[in-house]
């Protein structure tokens, strides 16, 4: 695997070293980044939308500036986080010239356009839609994230390996896909394992967390499981710290981000765990470079989002050499071209080292990190 | 034949006229590919909106009860729809698209329709604002409710379960919860939306022209002298609600077989309020006027694409606008003076409408 | 306790609906509109507040002021421009304009403080907990604030509309606007006063919104809005004593229906108990009943 890697590495040197001498005109692909960037009638996820857009603008700009075989042209359609607005977002898209679609940002949406892609041949590379069902069924689609399925097992499992407790609580999101779909696999891994769920509770579009949180309290759970986004789970520690409630909080790739909102106290954090694949103050030295740049531009620390539309253009860049694309080819002709060397390439990216299957869904392992001093730690 | 029946007619003839006329406009740019993506694409939800703006008028225009839960209804539809589609394809093998769309759109109507009536016999009892709130709560109630239904199809079987998911493994699921519909064939077509806005542009206008219509809109306009003129009021009511919750249960299943998945969060009382911006920018009572604004409202917010991150903000801005310049006397009289010869017309028409209030 | 605990809960929710319902059910009583805008309003007062306290250091009294100044500026200035073309108007126009600037303020809160949840800091409003009984109970500072904020306004509110020339001037106004015309109020600055008092109020509504639950996004105003909006109606729109019972009884019961029936349900639970009061006291829990002249 290793040799592989190594080799496939050098095979891109040479190429590129080859694409520089041989100074050929260079090849410009047409992605559309989709995603919410405005609220819509269901719900506001714009801060997710607007993190992939800003991710992939950096990423654009680095590859456009470096002068490689192929140059990105990024267009950008809103869907509002709604699965009509995503139809023609998506179709608008098309109509702009799109070739490949980095999209879309948020699951259910995805679902719906990535089913209209399959059918037209248009290729889809999803940088935050985890749910499974986005990917089932579609070979047209492939993800930079992990899927909530895996996400959920993977915690109920380091959970109980590092014995960090044997009462859980689990709060989510009852109408949210990512917050149930992790969920779902928690609790199932979790009865293989024999950890016990002594509380579970869930909200929807509520600010008060006072119940879910005395819930858990008075359960006497001493982990709470929190497989939500970072932005609901705030309010959650600050509700606990009030109630003097300090279980271990277990949290999911979501949860990145939670020290970089803005007025929150971090030190409600401190002892946070979290499975994540990406840590905005880790020293590696791409993160380090892209956290610059990005928080030089748009004057935030970026997320997890962020890091993964940032891979997603790489990967794109990555598949598309390997796939040869030339720039008379049309949207179904690259997206069979795409589809098969998706499952050849591995890409290095901020999130890790990504390889990806048939089935659409990435390898890549997650960390676990603890909160401790206002940073993350990794102790595997 | 009086003037003003003479009026209505011609009001209706040009009501069906726009939207025969727009079909076949929109079918012939189809046929020869001169229409965009993003527009061939709205065509379905552009049907299901103008269904739901002329069954809302029903319930506000001609019945003037402010109703904030039309959504719920569409959601009821929508749901309906799905299961009946999908349970048809997986558990009877009916491959035949348009007869499971025929028969999913028929659901969906009569669902909404039995929700009609539950909602509608304690709803209508009350007036005004606190109509208008129940209404909303039950919006809400029914999203609520939504959220926590799994149904699946086990073989021939169709197999329901409540606020857990226990439905056993291999069961092919239907509705899953939060996680929506899912797995919906796309069946919905323009045609069938053509269909389904003449269908609910022939009930409604006959509706209102007949004697239960004129009853509704006495009501309307008086309750109390319409009540002691012996018009069973809550019973023309009733009719009213429930005929819209109908339509707007047809346009859900239509919507949502539009659709590979919808989830509960899409009916929310946003999509009411949507709905009523259409229906008061169009004109009370005015059929046309839902037609018109519903589809140009859906159509607006992709043509402003071009403002990119001002896009919902020139949204805004326009709706306020619109509705200032059409509202207020100062900019009426001073528009009416420079479109003088138009407005003779528009007099007629709206003499129309408002010959038999 | 934990009966008690989740009590307090209640009531510190249900004192939050209750301040955004006071502006609502003012607004409402006297330019006889539905705000839609309102929670809205509450979502700019909490962003300035933010603003004051996170970027420029300001002490949060001062915050609080400086948000109170702004949305009562902007109360006032949305009202002219767009409400009172539409004073002649049938209400539903109205309404449609008030949802239409529901829009406005918050694409431009997206606009100008970006889409991430911010989250309000810390305060002397929210930086403690008082134990009670030994600590078995406590009660959040903020709650108790929230209380102390909702009786103090609530009672100015009361003596102002029945003590002083502008109070009685809105009362008239609520009554009968052509007949306040014709008695010499001018109904124009009522109505611009009335906007005023209730963006004020939902500036503070905004700060004690956000120190109990800190999130702050663009669309933080309009669950809690529309929420409010159903306690006004719930304890009979245009009572201010209403609005206040309106609001800690919906918080209560929110709370409860969670804690003991199911937290999936929650908010049909709510909606459910209003229905049933709404049928058995069609017009709210303090609302005059409705008399119509045949």
């Amino acid at each position: 695997m290793k040799k592989m890697f190594v080799m496939f590495l050098a095979l891109i040197l040479a190429m590129s070293c080859v694409g520089a001498f041989a100074d050929e005109e260079p090849i410009t692909i047409t992605v559309a980044h989709i995603g919410p960037t405005s609220p819509g009638p269901a719900a506001d996820a714009s801060q997710y939308g607007q993190a992939t857009l800003h991710g992939a603008e950096i990423a654009v700009e680095e590859i456009n500036a470096a002068g490689g075989k192929y140059r990105i042209e990024l267009i950008h359609e809103d869907d509002q986080h709604d699965t009509e607005k995503v139809v023609n977002a998506y179709n608008t898209a098309l109509d702009n010239g799109a070739q490949i679609i980095l999209g879309t940002t948020t699951s259910k949406p995805c679902e719906v356009a990535a089913d209209l892609g399959y059918e037209e041949r248009v290729f889809f590379l999803t940088p935050s839609a985890s749910a499974p069902a986005v990917i089932e069924g579609r070979d047209n689609i492939f993800q930079i994230c992990f899927d909530d399925y895996s996400q959920g097992r993977v915690s109920a499992e380091y959970i109980a390996e590092h014995k960090l407790g044997t009462k859980i609580a689990v709060i989510y999101n009852n109408s949210d896909v990512y917050s149930t779909g992790i969920r779902d696999s928690f609790i199932a891994e979790a009865a293989n394992r024999g950890l016990e769920i002594v509380a579970e509770s869930t909200f929807t579009t509520t600010v008060d967390f006072s119940v879910q949180v005395s819930e858990a309290q008075n359960a006497g759970a001493d982990v709470v499981f929190l497989p939500m986004y970072y932005d609901a789970a705030a309010p959650i520690l600050i509700t606990a710290d009030s109630k003097d409630y300090h279980p271990i909080f277990f949290g999911v790739d979501g949860m990145d981000g939670i020290l970089t909102v803005e007025g929150f106290d971090t030190s409600l954090a401190e002892g946070v765990m979290l499975l994540t694949p990406f840590v905005a103050t880790s020293e590696d030295e791409k993160v380090v470079s892209f956290v610059q740049k990005y928080e030089a531009a748009y004057g935030t620390t970026p997320i997890q989002f962020a890091a993964d539309a940032y891979d997603g253009i790489y990967t794109i860049i990555a598949a598309a050499e390997e796939a040869g694309i030339t720039a008379d080819m049309d949207t179904e002709e690259v997206c069979e071209a795409m589809i098969a060397a998706m499952q050849k390439i591995t890409v290095e990216g901020l999130t890790g080292t990504m390889t990806w299957d048939e089935t659409g869904a990435v390898g890549k392992e997650p960390m676990a990190a603890v909160i401790e001093n206002g940073v993350y730690v990794f102790n595997d | 034949m009086t003037r003003a029946k003479r009026n209505r007619l011609i009001y209706n003839i040009v009501t069906y006229a726009v939207v025969i006329a727009a079909f076949v406009i929109l079918q012939s740019m189809i046929a020869n590919k001169s229409i965009s993506r993003t527009l061939k694409g709205q065509l379905v939800p552009i049907c299901s909106w103008v269904i739901m703006a002329i069954s809302l008028n029903l319930v506000i225009g001609f019945s003037g009860e402010l109703s904030l839960g039309h959504a719920g209804f569409m959601s009821v539809g929508a749901y309906t729809g799905a299961i009946v589609s999908g349970y048809l394809l997986t558990a009877r093998g009916v491959e035949t698209e348009w007869l499971r769309l025929a028969v999913a759109i028929a659901a969906g109507g009569v669902a909404a329709g039995i929700a009609g009536v539950l909602i509608g016999i304690p709803v209508l009892r009350l007036r005004g604002d606190y109509l208008a709130i129940v209404t909303l709560a039950f919006g809400e109630i029914i999203r609520n409710l939504v959220n926590v239904i799994y149904v699946g199809v086990d073989g021939a079987r169709m197999r329901f379960s409540f606020l857990n998911n226990d439905l056993p493994e291999g069961v092919t699921m239907l509705v899953d919860g939060a996680k929506g519909a899912v797995g919906i064939k796309r069946i919905s077509t323009f045609t069938a939306g053509f269909v389904l806005v003449m269908i609910t542009l022939v009930v409604v206008l006959n509706l209102v022209n007949s004697r239960a219509g004129r009853a509704i809109k006495a009501t309307r306009d008086n309750r109390i002298a319409a009540e002691s003129m012996g018009v069973p009021v809550t019973k023309y009511k009733m009719m009213a609600f429930v005929t819209a919750a109908v339509l707007a249960g047809m346009a859900g299943a239509l919507y949502g077989l539009n659709s590979s998945t919808i989830v509960p969060a899409q009916f929310t009382f946003n999509q009411s309020i949507n709905v009523l911006v259409f229906v008061v920018l169009g004109g009370l009572g005015n059929v046309l006027g839902s037609v018109i604004s519903a589809t140009l409202l859906t159509i607006l917010p992709e043509v402003l694409r071009a403002f990119a991150d001002y896009r919902m903000l020139a949204y805004a801005i326009v709706l306020i606008l619109v509705m200032i310049f059409t509202n207020n006397p100062i900019v009426r009289s001073w528009a009416d003076r420079i479109v003088a010869p138009a407005k003779r017309l528009l007099r007629g028409k709206r003499k129309a409408e408002g010959g038999d209030a | 306790m934990i009966f008690l605990n989740n009590l307090i809960s209640g009531i510190g929710l249900g004192s939050i609906y209750a301040i955004i319902a006071l502006g609502y059910t003012m607004v409402y009583g006297i330019a006889k509109m539905l705000n839609f805008a309102h929670g809205d309003v509450i979502m700019v007062g909490a962003y300035i507040a933010f603003c004051s306290l996170q970027y420029w250091g300001l002490p949060p009294v001062v915050a609080i002021l400086l948000a109170m100044v702004v949305c009562t500026v902007m109360g006032v200035l949305i009202e002219g421009l767009a409400y009172r073309p539409l004073r002649q108007a049938a209400s539903l126009a109205v309404l449609i304009t008030a949802i239409g600037m529901s829009y406005l303020l918050q694409n431009l809160a997206l606009l100008i403080w970006g889409a991430n949840t911010k989250s309000f800091p810390r305060t002397f409003l929210n930086s403690s907990t008082i134990p009670l009984l030994g600590g078995r109970l406590s009660i959040p500072s903020a709650t108790l604030f929230t209380i102390v904020a909702n009786v103090v306004i609530m009672i100015a509110l009361t003596l102002f509309t029945s003590r002083t020339k502008m109070g009685k001037a809105m009362r008239c106004v609520s009554e009968d606007r052509g007949a306040a015309e014709l008695m010499g109020i001018n109904v124009n600055r009522t109505i611009s006063l009335t906007f005023a008092i209730g963006s004020g109020l939902a500036a503070i509504a905004g700060v004690l919104l956000c120190s109990s639950y800190p999130n702050l996004t663009p669309t933080t105003g309009s669950m809690p809005g529309i929420k409010a909006f159903t306690a006004a109606v719930f304890g009979g729109i245009g009572s201010i004593p209403g609005a206040m019972v309106g609001g800690v009884l919906l918080g209560v019961i929110e709370i409860f229906g969670k804690a003991y029936i199911s937290t999936e349900l929650g908010d049909a639970i709510v909606f459910a108990v209003l229905i049933i009061v709404l049928l058995l006291k069609p017009t709210g829990l303090l609302g005059k009943p409705m008399r119509e002249k045949v």
